[in-house]
């Protein structure tokens, strides 16, 4: 549609004050979110380089490109910087903190203040395993199990568990935020079972940030005491027992999983039901599903540790609890596919990414449940089944949602479209390049080959070379849209409040929204999803 | 003073931060944001309680002889301290929400004082530790002081060590924190920052306090009273 | 524009903090001279039991989460619930290690 060229820009949050100053003191959660943007987006990149280091390694039998003590801190590298500096933070400080308060209606989350402090946390324990990393790196695997990392090895752990000590207040301190402001701060008829899924997903993965990150943080704050004191609480010489350590990792990194996957479920069911043009199948099942994945993701850590030493008896409890965590998810897979049925499908590239989540999040859930069969993980454990495993939830998994809802709401957040048919060839090549990277991993586990190795005997290598071939293929799947979504900033076209006729308060404001998001309290008096009855009003309509 | 002769509800409003609807959301979010704080201390703290209760279960005999060297006088004096503390607070928010300034100063002033009381005791009780070799690493040495029990598992009991300066160690660090955070509402009480419509960051910061009067409240029996038996 | 209300919060009479600080006080004293008497295994429920009213009262009225919103007291509740998990699903590994023993290997 022609419109005329506006010769007065909209005031909006990206354009209302210039200067960096105006950036780096912002307290508008919008702005925050897009400084989480750059920052996350480094880490990433950061993160992808060590795995293509690893990937290279790995492309011959012999241990010839590093040596094995280098390729103990790439993969260790790669594990600290893509767990903690990438998934945790992802879709909440990014999504969750621009959309959130749009969501329900308010003028910015409960805390601003605190907001802005959880990016400069996250800044400083980056900027703090970075250090670590460039001034002589970490072998310990980013489990940091003892009394390795405590007494025997000679690599900055120290740094990197401070990095990560003070990265997980930045969590801590953000889903806090989310919690108390989804509780507070909802607009009047906004009631629970109006909210979007995506607030519902937010808040389940924001009460394990706030129950679990403090043990890890209590727990990495034991390994540095030690290692600088010398004190005995993990190591066996001393009287300690290395399997405590291992319980008290475990008890929040297990549940740190779910605050990685349950965001990014929470925007696959954003995104299913606007291009399903269909209410979401089961709101309360889903909803609810969130909160008992959040519960149940706690009663489980102990399945990393089935052959570490732990009681059987008590293994045994670990192994059932674990087959019951896998139904809320498949739940809510359940759902997504109902959704979609008979409803009116069209393929844009979010819906893509969607429908590659469903497939991917699907086979890791599954392989999931083998690792949770006790004799399944006595012969698989360690091997790379195990990677193959979480990298199908966590990239197959996380990553895709992520990119999913970064197209989705990107004419939201910058009032752009991104190019349709680059981003639909870069949705292609990471599901194959995905596929092609990691399935092979599961046959090589399955035949006995090792993780954390980087020479493997050579009856693996055809696996192997198959597997860093996806790899590159992966990556121009992620560069693409590098290139693309800063293309769009300048070049895109204009993309109005809705571009999807997506049903939701933040598609009722202005793209990119003004800075204080509503110009009056919104008033919700439609349903969740209401595709059959869209409201068609603009709840403002800007200046 | 600058603003002590504005009226109540105009310090109020002008406390009113912009996202919020009103005073009456803006004092139950603040209050509701330290209570999720203070569950992620608990959870922060419950790393070492977890610790604690594996360890001291697994080497029972370790435990006691560690914390037989333990000062009860100045472990129960310095309990008594805290809830005294606890108490001077709790009347210090009631003043503030009262519309008594002076009175609330007064009271957090005591809070402060019976606050480095506590650390002073502490200091005290680390200081003996320390000159009898009691701190966890390689100048670690223990005696029971009692040649007629020597001590059964010196190993362990290092572990027990190490829980008790790290246990207490955090905790007095949150005390630290805690004298700051009512250091600075004394200055802005001075100033006539707190009215009755306006005395939420005095509620809060009281509830931190309790919360590490809570924390020792377990701390004492857990450290300093584990037996009085010799010999198992 | 008003933006305040006129509710200020419910204020506990300064009697009762006074009330319950004796008791803390007296519980304190208790615990202690309970300690030098051997109860066995009983010592240390004793000793958690009054901590625990202790700090129950210290929750309820210094903390007025008597007079607080139910979601105040549900925080409170999920507090408990995790950290028991934590302490006891770790206590099942430790307290099970010994029963069952490998003659074999």
């Amino acid at each position: 549609m022609a419109t005329a060229v506006q010769t007065v820009e909209r005031e909006n949050y990206l354009n209302s004050n210039y200067g960096i100053k105006s950036w780096l003191l912002t307290t508008d959660h919008k702005r925050i979110a897009i400084l989480y943007l750059i920052s996350i987006t480094a880490m990433f990149w950061l993160g992808g380089f060590f795995a293509m280091m690893i990937r290279l390694e790995l492309l011959t039998p012999a241990g010839d490109l590093v040596s094995s003590d280098t390729y103990n801190k790439l993969f260790t590298m790669h594990g600290i910087i893509m767990v903690f500096f990438f998934l945790i933070p992802s879709v909440p400080a990014v999504l969750g903190n621009f959309l959130i308060p749009l969501m329900v209606g308010a003028k910015d989350l409960a805390f601003p203040r605190v907001n802005l402090l959880t990016w400069y946390l996250y800044m400083a324990g980056g900027t703090t395993a970075l250090v670590a990393m460039v001034t002589g790196g970490v072998d310990t695997g980013w489990t940091f199990y003892t009394p390795f990392s405590t007494t025997y090895s000679n690599t900055h752990v120290i740094g990197a568990a401070i990095g990560i000590f003070i990265a997980g207040f930045s969590s801590i301190l953000t889903g806090l935020n989310f919690i108390v402001t989804i509780h507070r701060m909802r607009a009047p008829g906004m009631t629970w079972r109006r909210l979007p899924l995506f607030c519902w997903a937010n808040y389940a993965a924001a009460l394990i940030m706030v129950l679990g990150t403090p043990v890890i943080a209590i727990t990495l704050l034991l390994v540095a005491l030690e290692r600088a004191f010398h004190i005995g609480v993990f190591n066996p010489q001393l009287g300690g027992d290395p399997l405590l350590f291992q319980h008290l990792f475990w008890f929040y990194s297990h549940p740190a999983v779910y605050i990685m996957i349950l965001p990014g479920m929470g925007v696959i069911s954003e995104i299913v039901t606007c291009f399903s043009r269909k209410r979401v199948f089961g709101y309360e099942f889903i909803a609810l599903a969130s909160i008992a994945i959040a519960v149940l993701g706690f009663l489980v850590w102990a399945h990393h540790m089935f052959v570490a030493g732990i009681s059987v008896y008590a293994a045994l409890v670990f192994s059932l609890l674990s087959y019951l965590v896998a139904i809320p998810s498949a739940v809510k897979v359940f759902n997504w596919t109902a959704t979609m049925y008979k409803g009116s499908i069209t393929y844009n590239t979010p819906m893509l990414y969607a429908f590659g989540f469903i497939g991917l999040f699907t086979v890791g859930g599954l392989t999931g449940v083998f690792l949770a069969s006790l004799g399944v993980d006595v012969h698989v454990t360690d091997t790379y089944f195990v990677v193959a495993h979480f990298h199908y939830v966590m990239v197959g998994g996380m990553v895709m949602a992520y990119m999913a809802g970064l197209h989705f709401w990107w004419p939201k957040m910058t009032g752009k479209m991104y190019p349709e048919g680059w981003a639909k060839l870069s949705a292609l090549l990471v599901f194959v390049g995905f596929n092609t990277t990691f399935f092979p991993q599961f046959i090589l586990g399955y035949m006995g080959s090792p993780r954390r190795y980087h020479a493997y005997p050579p009856e693996f290598q055809v696996l192997n070379v198959l597997s860093t071939a996806g790899a590159s293929i992966l990556a121009v799947g992620f560069v693409l849209p590098m290139i693309y979504f800063v293309w769009s900033l300048r070049y895109g076209k204009e993309a109005g409040p809705n571009p999807w006729n997506a049903v939701g308060l933040e598609w009722m404001i202005p793209s990119p929204p003004p800075t204080h998001n509503f110009d009056e309290t919104p008033v919700v008096t439609w349903e969740a999803y209401d595709y059959e009855h869209q409201p068609q009003e603009e709840v403002t309509l800007g200046h | 003073m600058a603003i002590s002769d504005i009226g109540d509800i105009q310090v109020a409003e002008r406390a009113l931060q912009h996202h919020f609807a009103d005073m009456d959301q803006q004092r139950d979010t603040s209050s509701f944001g330290m209570w999720m704080f203070l569950l992620t201390e608990i959870m922060f703290f419950g790393g070492l309680f977890c610790a604690y209760l594996v360890y001291r279960a697994s080497y029972y005999q370790a435990f006691v002889e560690g914390s037989q060297k333990m000062n009860i006088v100045l472990g129960a004096t310095n309990t008594a301290v805290l809830i005294c503390s606890s108490l001077t607070m709790a009347l210090g928010v009631r003043a503030a929400q009262m519309g008594k300034p002076k009175l609330m100063v007064i009271l957090l002033l005591i809070t402060i004082v019976l606050g480095f009381g506590f650390l002073g005791i502490k200091a005290v009780e680390y200081h003996e530790h320390w000159e009898n070799h009691e701190f966890p690493g390689p100048n670690f040495h223990f005696e029971t002081g009692n040649p007629a029990h020597p001590a059964t598992d010196p190993q362990h009991t290092q572990i027990y060590f190490s829980l008790y300066w790290a246990m207490t160690g955090l905790h007095a660090l949150h005390m630290v924190i805690g004298i700051g955070l009512v250091a600075w509402l004394v200055i802005a009480g001075l100033m006539g920052a707190y009215t009755p419509h306006y005395s939420n960051p005095v509620e809060n910061v009281g509830l931190y306090w309790h919360f590490v009067d809570l924390v020792w409240i377990y701390l004492f029996p857990m450290l300093y009273l584990i037996s009085k038996k010799h010999g198992g | 524009m008003q933006g305040t209300t006129e509710s200020v919060g419910h204020i506990i009479p300064a009697k009762l903090y006074v009330a319950i600080w004796a008791i803390l006080m007296a519980m304190t004293l208790t615990t202690v001279l309970v300690s030098f008497v051997d109860i066995g295994p009983f010592n240390i429920v004793v000793a958690l039991v009054i901590a625990t009213i202790k700090a129950t009262l210290v929750v309820l009225f210094f903390m007025h989460l008597r007079y607080s919103p139910k979601l105040t007291m549900a925080t409170v509740v999920a507090a408990m619930f995790f950290l028991f998990l934590l302490l006891g699903l770790t206590m099942t590994d430790y307290l099970t290690r010994a029963w069952l023993t490998n003659p074999g290997y």
